[in-house]
């Protein structure tokens, strides 16, 4: 399949989630349990794909496991995400200097 | 505040969030690169979707060979939450906001933009939005077509790093909130597990659907088990 179509049909329904809403909703949410969903939904998806394919994502697992350990580190001390995102990183290019 | 000072000023606030960008979208761009993506796929897909985590799962799909339901399934579930947030700032445009200022500005709906406008204190003027999102999308769509250029000019262990850094960016948004609710924890800790049977038990199952799958039923049970009081701050 073209990937002009898969482009086409990620950027029009990301378009449309945001539209929708935005332009044409007045009214707010009332239901609790949709409220609730929709507050949980991203940090499910944010931890589904992150776990366990961060495992994966340099190739090699010791240097996965380093660059994983030091944004969970400054994950959790709350560390602006761009440093954490480039800790994460180097941890893993280290590491990976010494195998 | 006329339109070029209300611009300019969305513009100031744009630019951190751009430079923040920066890094992530190089990340997706050796990430888009590295599955068969060409610089120009990569670059348009972020300035056509802007948005971090539907993009990875969107390269995904397509290095998947997977099917466009999967695809957009993928992206109404990862990226739901800006319907969320437009709604939220839906209720704080300025009388300036016709329609057509309307349709314009939603696409730059992010979960930065949407933070930094919701945290004004006076209604939104379209000509501010349009100076923030203009900020952001450089930063963006720049480091994407860096990344996704320079990546094969880097040597091996320096991209194969950078692949951390989309997910270590997911951890830095889910991991503060967590830790101060025990409610995001649970939540993060049900679809952190369920993933994990997903890939080690279910390895038929593709990426994207296992994603939505582990997603939809973490926050459900989230929302079941730790229902949110009207008022309670997001």
């Amino acid at each position: 399949m073209s990937i002009a179509i898969y482009i086409a049909v990620m950027a029009g329904v990301t378009y449309l989630i945001r539209v929708i809403p935005f332009a044409f909703f007045r009214k707010k949410i009332k239901s609790k349990f949709l409220r609730s969903f929709l507050y949980y939904i991203p940090y499910a998806v944010l931890s589904a794909m992150t776990l366990p394919a961060i495992l994966y994502s340099t190739g090699s697992m010791p240097t996965a496991i380093a660059g994983t350990a030091a944004a969970l580190v400054l994950a959790y001390f709350g560390c602006p995400l761009i440093v954490v995102a480039l800790a994460a990183s180097l941890a893993a290019f280290l590491t990976g200097l010494f195998l | 505040m006329n339109n070029g000072k209300a611009f300019r000023r969305g513009m100031l606030h744009g630019i951190p969030i751009g430079l923040g960008y920066l890094s992530v979208s190089f990340g997706f761009g050796i990430l888009a690169a590295g599955k068969g993506l060409t610089v120009l796929q990569a670059t348009l897909i972020s300035l056509l979707n802007l948005t971090s985590a539907g993009q990875a799962a969107g390269v995904d799909v397509i290095a998947a060979h997977g099917t466009l339901i999967e695809m957009a399934l993928v992206q109404l579930t990862i990226n739901i939450r800006y319907a969320l947030m437009a709604l939220s700032l839906s209720q704080k445009l300025d009388g300036r906001f016709t329609a057509k200022h309307r349709f314009l500005a939603a696409y730059g709906i992010t979960d930065e933009i949407f933070g930094v406008c919701a945290a004004q204190p006076e209604p939104l003027v379209p000509a501010y939005m349009y100076g923030m999102i203009l900020g952001a999308v450089c930063g963006w769509v720049l480091g994407t077509f860096l990344g996704a250029a320079a990546g094969a000019l880097l040597p091996e262990s320096v991209t194969s790093a950078m692949g951390l850094m989309l997910y270590g960016m997911f951890l830095a948004i889910i991991l503060p909130p967590a830790r101060k609710q025990r409610s995001v924890l649970c939540v993060v800790v049900i679809a952190a597990f369920l993933s994990c049977i997903c890939k080690y038990c279910l390895p038929m199952l593709s990426a994207g659907f296992a994603v939505i799958i582990c997603a939809v039923l973490a926050a459900a049970a989230g929302a079941l088990i730790f229902p949110r009081k009207e008022d309670a701050e997001e």
